[in-house]
């Protein structure tokens, strides 16, 4: 229990740094973006929403500092985070709804392909000490590591966009066909989502190879492993049910923790591919001084790095029976 | 924006240096004996002389606009020219320069505070260590790349400076977690117990004790950091987010792709500078893995025995 607990602390704590740099940035900040956001406003919103702006920007305001840092607080949490300067009269609400859908399915799918594919190659890399995988892998994927997400992008985008003519040059689906539930559609957005995962999967897989591989072979030096190949133990349960379990802990936690670098790459690759999630979205605000736009992107990506962190935490409690004992 | 590998610190017995090489002498010593550490060292060797030697190896003002635009590569352009008609090969040379100067600069800025913030909190303990190490961990996990932008776009400086400071803010949070769990391994050695019993000073004992046991971690570090800027730099610069009249390789790709070079037909505009990235970020890799071998035998690859 004191483990869950001292998660949750980390995770108020981290939630609360966030909301209150969101709100601390704009004021502490040189120059008044909120100023000229709200002359390109003017005329067209309701009195509401300039006070909304003013609120959010903390902009010819007498109140004082906490209540001002309270109303942000209440509007953030009713989900009013103003009006979008880039979509203009869509609140920024809607418009990061549109995006999510697209970053959930791309993002997730391709982190999730990367983690497994490369715990279960850094798993056969550390078993099989100096053999071909150990070779190779590991001084392929340092290489690897070390490219730029959106660079490998254009790469991929080149050889079979361009080149090869095997997939097409970016967007989620075919633009003459509307967002609906039928196979063709399903289909597109397969063929559309297949280069930018690719791109994904290799830049981050090599991370989560090398990782599992290091703490691998910590692993494979204990006591319990020698004792289970001394009982005779078939090897592959040796591999997954004894070295492998133990190993993949510090790999969880590592995976959760690393989210936030994986996101901002994708965020790059999304921008490569036109994609239209929330990093194409994020690119749009950087271009037009979209500060509401911008800030509750950074705000609802750290609450999606979060969750995966706690759910990595729970799921080591659950494997993990020390996590459970202590306290 | 690479994930770089952790080795759980603190499971590592490090070895205190007692040898008469000293520090210096022992890690000079690893290095020669890694492979990937000789590839990597040379691999940024090269990229420094480049940028030493730029102005004599390069054939023309790399700003100069004198040429046709677009040209493909040619005896004349080695790399062909750009939209605006600047020599790409010539651009490159000269890009190293701020490229490496961005890498190594918020390298050193990362590895300072994770030193300062990660050995502090090991060497505090109690409410200090809880309270820096949360800290750590809240930017640990805040995405990156979109507080960058964010803190870029505010400060609408888009100078070099202040794209350092946005990576080292960014960046120090990984080096000083493992600082940390390496520092706190080494609280209770018998060498620290005997200086303390010396009656020496906190700050002599971290400086001159417990920092040249680390050596090689916070080499590791700072190689790590220094990956982490050639990334992120190249990631702002590409959407825009540096200065535009820089001359660098994130630069040239933001130029590349705002003329399209790709659907134009002048793929080496986008190939050349995103190649020197990568390999400039390869070499930073290839060392910062090497000192994890170094300071964790256990990883060192195997030897078959008769070769």
């Amino acid at each position: 229990m004191r483990y869950l607990i001292r998660r949750l602390e980390f995770f108020v704590i981290t939630l609360w740094a966030a909301l209150t740099m969101n709100f601390i940035l704009p004021r502490v900040m040189p120059g008044n973006p909120a100023q000229a956001m709200l002359v390109r406003f003017h005329g067209r919103v309701s009195p509401e929403t300039v006070k909304a702006i003013e609120v959010a920007f903390g902009l010819h305001s007498n109140e004082p500092i906490w209540q001002q840092y309270l109303e942000y607080l209440r509007n953030t949490f009713t989900g009013n985070f103003g009006t979008s300067v880039t979509f203009f009269p869509v609140p920024v609400g809607d418009v990061i709804k549109q995006g999510l859908p697209w970053t959930l399915a791309l993002v997730g799918m391709a982190t999730i392909i990367a983690f497994i594919l490369g715990t279960l190659l850094g798993m056969l890399s550390a078993w099989r000490r100096g053999g071909f995988f150990d070779a190779v892998l590991p001084p392929v994927f340092i290489v690897i590591s070390a490219f730029p997400y959106f660079w490998l992008g254009l790469l991929v985008l080149l050889a079979f966009s361009l080149t090869l003519n095997w997939f097409p040059l970016g967007f989620a689906y075919d633009l003459t066909s509307s967002i609906n539930l039928s196979w063709d559609f399903i289909g597109q957005v397969i063929w559309h989502g297949t280069l930018p995962a690719l791109t994904i999967v290799i830049t981050s897989i090599g991370g989560w190879i090398l990782t599992m591989r290091n703490t691998m072979i910590t692993t494979l030096a204990e006591d319990y492993v020698k004792m289970a190949r001394a009982k005779g133990l078939s090897p592959l349960r040796i591999m997954f049910m004894y070295a492998g379990r133990n190993a993949i802990l510090p790999n969880l936690v590592g995976f959760a923790m690393s989210l936030g670098f994986v996101i901002s790459g994708a965020i790059l690759v999304e921008i490569v591919f036109n994609y239209p999630g929330l990093g194409f979205t994020l690119l749009q605000a950087v271009h037009s001084e979209d500060y509401a736009l911008m800030q509750t992107l950074f705000l609802l990506l750290t609450v999606a790095v979060l969750l995966a962190v706690l759910a990595a935490d729970l799921l080591t409690a659950v494997l993990d029976p020390r996590t459970r004992e202590q306290g | 924006m690479a994930v770089r590998v952790v080795t759980d610190q603190a499971a590592i017995e490090v070895p205190v240096v007692a040898s008469r090489r000293g520090v210096l002498g022992t890690v000079g010593r690893g290095l020669a004996r890694n492979r990937k550490a000789v590839a990597g060292l040379a691999l940024f060797g090269f990229f420094v002389l480049v940028a030493l030697l730029a102005p004599l190896i390069a054939p023309y003002n790399p700003s100069a606009l004198q040429f046709g635009q677009m040209l493909q590569p040619s005896a004349k352009h080695l790399l062909g020219t750009t939209g605006t008609g600047q020599d790409i090969f010539s651009q490159l040379l000269f890009g190293t320069r701020e490229s490496l100067l961005i890498a190594v600069g918020a390298g050193l800025g990362a590895t300072l505070v994770s030193v300062i913030i990660g050995v502090s909190a090991a060497y505090l303990g109690g409410i200090w260590d809880h309270a820096l190490n949360l800290f750590t961990d809240v930017f640990l996990v805040l995405p990156t790349l979109p507080l960058m932008i964010i803190i870029g776009t505010y400060l609408n400086n888009r100078g070099l400076l202040v794209l350092i400071g946005v990576i080292v803010i960014t960046g120090w949070s990984y080096g000083a977690r493992q600082l940390r769990s390496q520092a706190l391994s080494l609280r209770n050695r018998d060498f620290l117990e005997a200086a303390r019993a010396r009656g020496e000073q906190s700050l002599y004992i971290i400086v001159f004790e417990v920092l040249p046991n680390m050596t090689s971690l916070i080499v590791a570090i700072f190689f790590g950091a220094a990956l982490y800027a050639v990334l992120a730099a190249a990631g702002l610069q590409f959407i825009g987010l540096g200065d535009p009249n820089s001359l660098s390789w994130g630069t040239m790709l933001y130029w590349a792709q705002a003329n399209g070079a790709l659907l134009a037909g002048s793929p080496v505009w986008v190939l050349a500078p995103g190649f020197c990235i990568a390999a400039l970020g390869a070499a930073f890799a290839l060392i910062n893995y090497a000192f994890d071998e170094i300071s964790n035998p256990a990883l060192r690859p195997v030897r078959r025995r008769g070769k």
